[in-house]
């Protein structure tokens, strides 16, 4: 909790006015598990920030939240200074809140370019505007930097790499301006990982999309995020500027967490 | 620029990677393009089977296989009924379910106009309709159970094919009933024998087969079902109502069903209980499958299913013509269906490697 109260209170009732999602005193329990335990989180405009915690920490819990899967069993949540109860994933995303998952984000049967639009089609009706959408996609996939063969190709061709930046493109094309990123660097080259991390620069100097990104390895985090939080057993423990801490403090915390869970468990035993 | 290089790549099957294809002969390239092109559609193994066959038998029984006689039987008969059904099945296997009970909304439906003219005097144009809303009730059923209760449907529908069943045989007493002659005014619409009438099935075919096929390629529903069959929870994500895709191709199942039931009681001026049943339904997923449907969703043509339609039409068909006697019919044909698929799937799986054709 120390490392918490490092930062300081917001002042006074109102909060900044550029700070686009904030969590207070979440809580999330199913059944006999306690998945989130007073969880208070803050992002800022234009912010990457970084939530990191090893499997079972509650990573997963809060993003569903964030993303209007799940509620939480107490605590609000505020979007631009206003608190919201999110009904839903689409009323989450009416209010600029995309998730994008590594896995199911994409039909890998479709085409870029219908993937692009899934949901969201130009239709002269009854027929699909293909062509619009094929110029549409493609402009916008070039304007992110976004390079694949062509917006005509099955998703189902393209690397993991190239998917994930179609899935990421997909949500800033749908006004997304908080993005919630899944594992996006989980199972991927080196290559893959320079374009994806290459794709997160380019979306924070652009400065009105706020980004919060799962991952496991500390090293890209530190890298691409102005931020760190770190989830261990539903609390957060760390809230650190991502200058001002390595990975070697991160490991040191994780792992002595893991030891000293490790020594209660033998005593008991 | 690099683009242009990168799709060519892409058609050769090659690693999209800057440079690796530069240098390459420009008209070589297209003719290479063109050819993959050609592989890379799901309907062209399945289209060359077609004509093949239709050559085959059209050169060897010139005389029997290219009457009008003989294209009655084989398109407005035999391929009609398939490649109707087949509709049905392509888009309800696209979007990862399948519908065993069609072949006996196929038996019930007719029943339901039958006695609605008989035993309530409704209209026949009416009745008619009737029996095919019929159909679409039947596929809202299926889908309920599938989709609301969660049953998976290949079980489901096998329970709602033996309850349409029992209801068909319960309502004959297990007897067909004649349909008179005096309903045919309505009945020409669906196909009653002579010219030009008996064409009628041939007609629906090509219209709900060219519908589909917009609708499968070109519109927002069937996106959406290539999207639920191809990534369920993905599909969902996005907000797409993927239950409702599912109910409204079974419902369409079901009145196709119904259709071809109603179709095949005018042109038999019968109303059999013993009419439809499995094997239209086998039939119809066969044609899907042979046109290049995947078993498991995600993607189909209904063009392809139309040509697999044929190929089994004109196998059944042109077997019969060349006096094949009917024991061992069954041993040819299915080792024909099985050449077919096999040749279908090795061929994807080539398309796959990249090596097209």
């Amino acid at each position: 909790m120390t490392a918490q109260d490092q930062i300081p209170a917001p002042s006074g009732a109102s909060p900044a006015t550029d700070e686009v999602l904030r969590a207070e005193h979440i809580s999330k329990r199913f059944g006999a598990v306690t998945a989130l335990q007073d969880v208070n989180v803050r992002l800022q405009r234009g912010e990457v920030l970084g939530l990191i915690g090893d499997n079972g920490a509650g990573k997963s819990t809060l993003m569903k939240i964030f993303c209007g899967f799940q509620r939480p069993d107490s605590g609000r949540l505020l979007v631009n200074g206003a608190e919201v109860v999110l009904k839903s994933v689409t009323h989450a995303r009416s209010l600029g809140i995309d998730v994008v998952y590594q896995d199911l984000a994409l039909v890998n049967q479709l085409t870029v370019y219908h993937n692009m639009f899934l949901n969201r089609e130009i239709v002269r009706w009854p027929l699909l505007s293909n062509r619009s959408m094929r110029r549409i996609a493609k402009e916008h996939l070039d304007e992110m930097g976004v390079n694949i063969p062509s917006v005509n190709v099955p998703v189902a061709s393209l690397s993991g790499g190239q998917r994930q930046a179609i899935a990421v493109a997909r949500a800033v094309f749908a006004d997304a301006r908080i993005l919630l990123l899944d594992e996006p660097l989980a199972a991927m080259g080196a290559k893959e990982v320079a374009m994806i991390l290459d794709l997160i620069h380019d979306l924070k100097r652009r400065g009105d999309i706020s980004i919060i990104i799962i991952a496991h390895n500390y090293g890209q985090v530190l890298e691409i995020c102005d931020r760190v939080n770190l989830l261990q057993h539903g609390e957060i423990t760390l809230d650190k500027r991502s200058r001002d801490t390595s990975v070697q403090e991160l490991n040191d915390i994780v792992v002595a967490e893991y030891r000293r869970a490790l020594e209660e468990r033998q005593r008991s035993a | 620029m690099s683009d242009a290089v990168d799709s060519a790549d892409k058609v050769l099957g090659r690693p999209a990677s800057g440079g690796a294809g530069r240098g390459g002969n420009g008209a070589g390239r297209t003719l290479v393009g063109g050819l993959g092109a050609f592989g890379r559609q799901r309907e062209a193994t399945v289209l060359v089977v077609t004509v093949a066959l239709l050559a085959y038998f059209g050169i060897s029984y010139h005389s029997s296989f290219l009457s009008q006689v003989n294209a009655v039987d084989l398109l407005a008969e035999l391929m009609a009924p398939i490649a109707i059904i087949a509709i049905g099945e392509v888009m309800l296997l696209i979007c990862g379910e399948i519908d065993i009970s069609v072949g006996f909304i196929y038996t019930f439906a007719p029943f339901v106009m039958y006695f609605a003219i008989t035993d309530y005097h409704v209209p026949v144009p009416l009745a008619a309709l009737l029996g095919l809303l019929t159909g679409v009730a039947a596929g809202w059923v299926n889908g309920f159970i599938t989709v609301t209760l969660g049953v998976p449907s290949f079980i489901a529908t096998i329970g709602t094919g033996f309850v349409l069943l029992g209801l068909a045989l319960v309502v004959s007493r297990a007897e067909p009933l004649p349909v008179p002659s005096s309903w045919d005014s309505t009945g020409k619409w669906f196909a009653i024998p002579g010219n030009p009438w008996q064409w009628a099935p041939l007609v629906w075919t090509v219209v709900l087969v060219l519908i589909f096929h917009l609708v499968l390629t070109r519109t927002r529903w069937g996106l959406y079902t290539i999207s639920a069959g191809g990534n369920l929870l993905g599909a969902r994500e996005a907000g797409i109502n993927v239950g409702r895709i599912k109910y409204g191709n079974f419902m369409l199942t079901g009145f196709l069903g119904a259709l071809v039931g109603i179709q095949a009681a005018f042109y038999t001026s019968t109303v059999d209980p013993s009419a439809g049943g499995y094997t239209p339904m086998f039939y119809a997923v066969i044609a899907a499958v042979i046109g290049g449907t995947a078993m498991l969703g995600g993607s189909g043509t209904i063009i392809g299913a139309f040509l697999g339609a044929i190929v089994l039409a004109t196998l059944t068909d042109g077997f019969d013509i060349a006096g094949i006697s009917a024991n061992p019919l069954s041993i040819i044909f299915g080792g024909a269906i099985l050449i077919a698929m096999i040749a279908n799937v090795q061929l994807t799986r080539l398309r796959q490697t990249g090596r097209t054709l």
